[in-house]
């Protein structure tokens, strides 16, 4: 009897707990920890609001939030995921074979990667070639032929002699970041870019040319400071020979203690970063599931507030984050297709 | 040189030995207690901001004309929440300073206030509609409201912030000579749930999520670490099986938190199919992680009840489980809770395996059950860490305090039981 009981009591809390997954009343969203400060304040001012519930933002990371999205439509999985890039093919393609056929892509913005060190420093002024030749594990030698060696370079004067003559100290993000997949791709890859021959191997060897050109050296100079860029910014503070690698939005809320060196002799603002004259921003984005549309509450509220002008306009309450905001048509643009609930095709 | 020359030979050194081996302890000592004060001073000296918070008291018009409520409207929750309380803030700041007229200068202005005092005011009027209501004279609602963050730090701090523009300083200054501006206890922190917005945010939600999450792992690693100890120490056959699991036991105590993290994601989430980040998982991830320090101080205490004991009661015809059951489990029992309690002290610190399960979110609304969404007061600490506010940087050390704060009742707790009811034979 006590047996039938406890089975019976199991069995009844199980349905329970299914029931409250098939009725559910909040929105799930996932992915990226950069895009999550962002959605986390358009999320509160939607629950305030309104009267739907307060979405929930779990930071996953762009990769992992794409995994989640894509294992299939039901009310188990996540009705939208965060990104600080587009969806990639092999993502894509996961989506389509699990059934997750409709989606709308929405980009929000843009993320600057600053380049800074402590006030009380020199600023400076760096091309993407000085980065590359100062954090890649290997550079084309410098005597002009076509080979690569150990990156030899310990001074930024030995890198470019309009530099300071300061060692190489570098705090950055490590590999499993998002913002150094970012860096390595927009600043690394555009100056490996400019060794012409360099540029040659991605059409024979684009591996090989990833490889050159994404990876950063190991011996010292580039330092693993972990995924927080608050540590980051403390530790530029208190050494001034440092460089260090972080969003914009940081350099934004620590501008009295850390100074954004100039990238191309671009300094990383609100303009330059919007008008895509910095050359290390990324674009930032959200995907969202349609299938859900109709079965969560508020998915069409919550897309409408992320995307109203008092949110992501030229005023709007995310550039406040540090969110750099898209040029008006785009962002017009933009509503059109969410209304119309725009398919991404790829 | 007989014997006694050679003993008093070496005498001198000897005892120089043993002292400089007691000044080695002690210094091991001091650094320890250096390093732990330290970090307790840092921690406290940067939560004290966080305690209090900056509010400026403004005079809000509740007129039906500024309300913008027709004469003969009824006053009821619809109408009460259509008021755009909003720019009634915005209108008696402008009040405050009627000669702002440029359009920069008025949204520096209306920065000073926080952007959830909206929020806050509307809250208080849907509590207090009779303030409408009086009809007779012009009413004006005098209320404290709270700063954002920016002019919280730089009043509290009184340091050049850049971020607190020159404008806004003269505000400050002339606020500060209308006793407009003060600094109180800041409640909201234990009130409130996570929020953006630093002047915002609190604990409640994530100390209510570390609290559903102990009672899921309460209530399945005591009944079955005590199941389990029992069988061990007092039924089971010495063999092979038993030593290979024992082994196994003490294995698990030593794996790394976040193996459990994933064995969770894919068994309870994956494979049951339950929902992510609901304290049910949490708890249950938790649990596997702290029965192994369960079974082993509960094993320990069953062991160190004397066998008199055991054996008087099986004399006078006990059975074997009534011996265990009314004589040695209730003596054991002190040993066992300060186990449990010690074990319990452990998971809600951890952060590691509620990573895995998605734990580590935002959630505003506070969690009533074991199977609504909840973060974790460390993962709060966590997460609020990597929040580019710089008024974060007080939430997350008080946060921080508040949990160290819990970890040492619990531990006081184990302290307390072993002291008063452990028994010595």
């Amino acid at each position: 009897m006590k047996k039938l009981v406890l089975a019976a009591a199991i069995t009844t809390s199980l349905m329970t707990l299914q029931s409250q997954a098939a009725g559910r009343d909040t929105i799930n969203i996932v992915g990226s920890s950069t895009v999550y400060p962002f959605a986390t304040v358009v999320a509160e001012k939607f629950g305030k609001k309104t009267n739907f519930n307060t979405p929930k933002i779990e930071s996953t990371g762009s990769g992992g939030g794409m995994k989640l999205f894509c294992a299939g439509v039901g009310l188990d999985t996540p009705d939208i995921t965060n990104a600080s890039r587009a969806i990639k093919k092999s993502e894509y393609d996961t989506c389509q074979k699990n059934g997750v056929t409709d989606i709308t892509e929405v980009q929000i913005g843009y993320d600057g990667i600053a380049i800074a060190n402590s006030i009380k420093a020199q600023n400076f002024s760096l091309t993407r070639k000085d980065l590359f030749l100062a954090l890649a594990k290997k550079v084309p030698n410098p005597d002009g032929s076509k080979t690569l060696l150990e990156n030899p370079y310990k001074t930024w004067k030995q890198v470019n002699s309009s530099l300071p003559d300061m060692e190489i100290e570098v705090i950055g993000p490590p590999p499993t970041s998002g913002t150094r997949d970012a860096f390595a791709e927009l600043a690394m890859e555009g100056g490996c870019k400019e060794f012409n021959w360099i540029k040659a191997m991605k059409k024979t060897d684009k591996k090989a040319y990833k490889t050159v050109c994404h990876t950063v050296r190991e011996d010292g100079p580039y330092i693993e400071a972990g995924e927080n860029d608050n540590l980051i910014v403390q530790k530029l503070e208190k050494n001034p020979n440092a460089l260090g690698i972080f969003g914009f939005s940081f350099l934004e809320q620590n501008d009295d203690k850390v100074q954004g060196s100039l990238v191309e002799g671009k300094s990383p603002e609100f303009a330059t970063i919007s008008d895509g004259s910095y050359p290390i921003s990324r674009p930032l984005f959200f995907y969202v599931k349609n299938a859900h549309i109709s079965s969560i509450p508020g998915m069409k509220e919550y897309l409408q507030e992320f995307t109203d002008e008092e949110a992501m306009g030229d005023d709007g309450y995310l550039l406040d984050k540090g969110l750099i905001p898209l040029s008006a048509t785009d962002r017009s643009a933009l509503r059109q297709s969410i209304i119309k609930g725009k398919k991404f095709t790829m | 040189m007989n014997n006694t020359d050679i003993v008093k030979h070496g005498l001198k050194k000897r005892y120089a030995k043993e002292k400089r081996f007691q000044w080695y302890g002690r210094l091991a000592v001091l650094t320890g207690f250096v390093f732990l004060t330290l970090l307790l001073l840092d921690i406290i000296i940067k939560a004290m901001p966080a305690f209090q918070s900056t509010q400026i008291l403004l005079d809000i018009p509740l007129d039906r004309e500024t309300l913008e409520l027709s004469t003969d409207a009824t006053i009821n929750k619809d109408t009460l929440s259509a008021i755009n309380y909003d720019g009634l803030i915005k209108k008696s700041l402008s009040q405050l300073y009627p000669q702002v007229s440029k359009r920069n200068d008025r949204k520096q202005l209306y920065k000073l206030v926080s952007s959830g005092a909206e929020f806050s005011l509307r809250e208080y009027i849907m509590k207090n509609p009779e303030l409408i209501s009086s009809n007779s004279e012009i009413p004006v609602l005098s209320i404290w409201l709270k700063a954002d963050d920016d002019i919280d730090t730089f009043y509290k701090l009184q340091t050049k912030i850049s971020r607190v523009s020159d404008r806004q300083v003269e505000f400050i200054d002339s606020l500060i000579q209308q006793q407009r501006i003060r600094t109180s206890f800041n409640t909201t922190f234990f009130t409130a749930s996570d929020s953006r917005e630093p002047e915002q945010a609190g604990i409640k939600g994530a100390l209510l999520g570390s609290f559903w999450t102990l009672l899921v792992t309460l209530l399945i690693s005591l009944p079955v670490g005590i199941g389990a100890a029992v069988y061990l120490e007092e039924f089971a056959p010495q063999n092979k099986i038993t030593d290979f699991i024992e082994i196994n036991i003490n294995n698990l105590a030593a794996v790394p938190s976040i193996v459990f993290g994933l064995l969770g994601l894919s068994v309870f989430i994956n494979f049951f199919g339950m929902p992510r980040s609901v304290p049910l998982v949490g708890g249950l991830v938790l649990s596997l992680m702290t029965l192994p320090t369960i079974i082993i101080s509960s094993r320990a205490a069953i062991k160190s009840v004397p066998p008199s004991i055991k054996e008087a009661a099986l004399g006078i015809g006990a059975s074997h489980m009534q011996t265990v059951f009314h004589h040695v489990l209730p003596l054991a029992m002190p040993g066992i809770l300060t186990g449990t309690i010690i074990g319990m002290a452990q998971a809600l610190g951890e952060t590691a395996p509620l990573l895995m399960i998605g734990m580590v979110a935002f959630i505003v609304d506070v969690p009533g059950g074991v199977v609504d969404s909840a973060t974790v007061l460390p993962v709060q600490i966590y997460l609020w860490s990597d929040s580019p506010e710089r008024a974060f940087t007080a939430l997350t050390a008080a946060t921080i305090l508040v949990l160290l704060a819990f970890l040492a009742i619990m531990n006081t707790l184990a302290i307390f039981l072993r002291k008063h009811f452990e028994r010595r034979w």
